[in-house]
């Protein structure tokens, strides 16, 4: 082997109290194409102190060891080391661990191999595991952002619907031979649709069927809009540029109407956005008590994270709620945590749906 | 046969989550469990003194609440107001059957 390899060579974790296994496993992987070099430890916590001194592609860990189990070691691996690839290999045959290990965000859960076939799928397994990061190659048109991808539908001359999702948000853009006739997203039509499209930094599309019978709303050439649109996020984006009363007021007072409008078309009662749950300053659209409901959010929140920790639960999603005259929604959303308020007799089912939905769009 | 048992190294287990319920009065205690001892008392008076705490903040938040549902990736925490106090369920999830409400 070069030195070169032997630099590059990817290291991996193995955590089990087995002795006798962990030299087999071992031996096994260190014979894998990628070669990688194996560390191993008895029991979770020489395992963590291990991977604070060194820096691991991959951990390798069993579910069941004496003082600290395999889910405390996974859920202090997630939330110390994000980034390290992780997977459970265990005896343990229980749907309630592989929905917890899983959870709590591992790449791979197997039972240990009982069979040749087994062992050599779970190497394969491992194998790809730690190639993920170093395998190159084009990502081809995911990597192209939204105006290369207008401006390419209309070199093509091409007649379609495009579809551009961002989480929750939808959106649609229809093309005509090449020209951009209408665009529509979250209640808004024309060119003000096509500007809060073109403002999502990431999402996915899709062509759907033309419609020949779509009216017309943007008459604009698709270059003129694709430049003003640039022009304006250039100008917000260089450096020293710096909004003055007015424009910041009329985007303030477009932003409000825009947020009011939603609440409105999604039929909530009120939204309360808390960005930072120490240091308070909640914003409320449709209630006079933003402050008092923001605090409690804080408190939710604190309460949430620390018994996702205690629990090894794996991390907190969402909180739903009723009071005599609300059904309440909590869910994280881009570093902030919003609180939407729906009317008593809102469909339960869908809540939490629309309630991402609305705080989809709600900052965008 | 049986004396080697004796022998024999105790396996370790992994620690399960709590399925059960559990009835608190206004000041966290636990009146009730349907949970086994095995989760220790400490567990359920934490998770029962964030819940009595979140409905008591509620109220004072012009907010009161009549029922709260914590959601976790693999675990529910579903609790309803009771005179102060609070009845609540504990519920393990599995991912591979979950709803996609949940």
């Amino acid at each position: 082997m070069t030195q070169d390899a032997k630099q590059t060579r990817p290291k991996v974790l193995l955590v089990d109290d087995d002795a006798g296994l962990v030299e087999t496993y071992r031996d096994l992987l260190a014979a894998l194409p990628s070669h990688p070099k194996v560390l191993t430890a008895s029991t979770g916590t020489r395992a963590l102190s291990l991977l604070k001194a060194q820096q691991f592609r991959l951990l390798i860990c069993d579910l069941r060891m004496p003082k600290m189990d395999g889910i405390q070691v996974l859920s202090i691996v997630r939330r110390s080391f994000p980034e390290l690839r992780t997977v459970v290999i265990t005896g343990v045959q229980d749907e309630q661990f592989r929905s917890r290990a899983y959870a709590l965000g591992v790449d791979m859960y197997w039972l240990k191999p009982s069979t040749k076939h087994d062992m050599d799928l779970f190497l394969q397994c491992i194998e790809s595991l730690l190639g993920k990061d170093t395998e190159g190659g084009f990502r081809g048109v995911q990597s192209k952002g939204l105006m290369d991808i207008l401006q390419m539908e209309s070199l093509s001359q091409s007649s379609t619907v495009l579809r551009v999702s961002r989480g929750s948000l939808v959106g649609r853009l229809w093309f005509q031979s090449g020209e951009l006739i209408d665009a529509e997203t979250e209640g808004a039509r024309g060119e003000a649709a096509f500007q809060r499209i073109l403002g999502w930094k990431s999402g996915t599309f899709e062509n759907l069927p033309a419609e020949p019978g779509r009216e017309r709303t943007i008459t604009k050439p698709l270059n003129a809009l694709l430049l003003e649109t640039a022009q304006a996020m250039d100008e917000v984006a260089a450096p020293g540029y710096t909004v003055s009363a007015e424009e910041a007021e009329q985007a303030d007072h477009r932003q409000t109407v825009w947020r009011l409008a939603a609440l409105t078309r999604e039929g909530a009662d009120f939204v309360v956005s808390l960005a930072d749950p120490v240091a308070g300053g909640a914003e409320g659209w449709g209630t006079e008590t933003a402050q008092e409901i923001g605090r409690w959010m804080g408190q939710a929140l604190a309460s949430c994270e620390h018994l996702a920790q205690q629990l090894d639960a794996g991390p907190w999603s969402h909180l739903e709620a009723k009071s005599h005259n609300h059904r309440l929604v909590m869910l994280p959303q881009e570093g902030k945590t919003y609180l939407v308020g729906w009317p008593a007799d809102a469909d339960t089912a869908t809540l939490r749906e629309r309630t991402k939905k609305l705080v989809a769009s709600w900052e965008s | 046969m049986g004396i080697l048992k004796l022998f024999a190294k105790a396996s370790p287990e992994v620690q399960r989550l709590p399925h059960g319920s559990l009835t608190l009065d206004p000041d966290a205690n636990v009146l009730a469990t349907t949970i086994p001892s095995a989760f220790g008392a400490e567990l359920l008076q934490a998770i029962g003194g964030h819940i009595v705490g979140l409905f008591r903040e509620a109220r004072k938040a012009q907010m009161p609440l009549t029922e709260i549902n914590l959601h976790f990736a693999s675990f529910q925490i579903t609790a309803r107001e009771m005179r102060g106090g609070a009845v609540i369920f504990l519920k393990p999830k599995d991912l591979f059957l979950a709803s996609p409400q949940n």
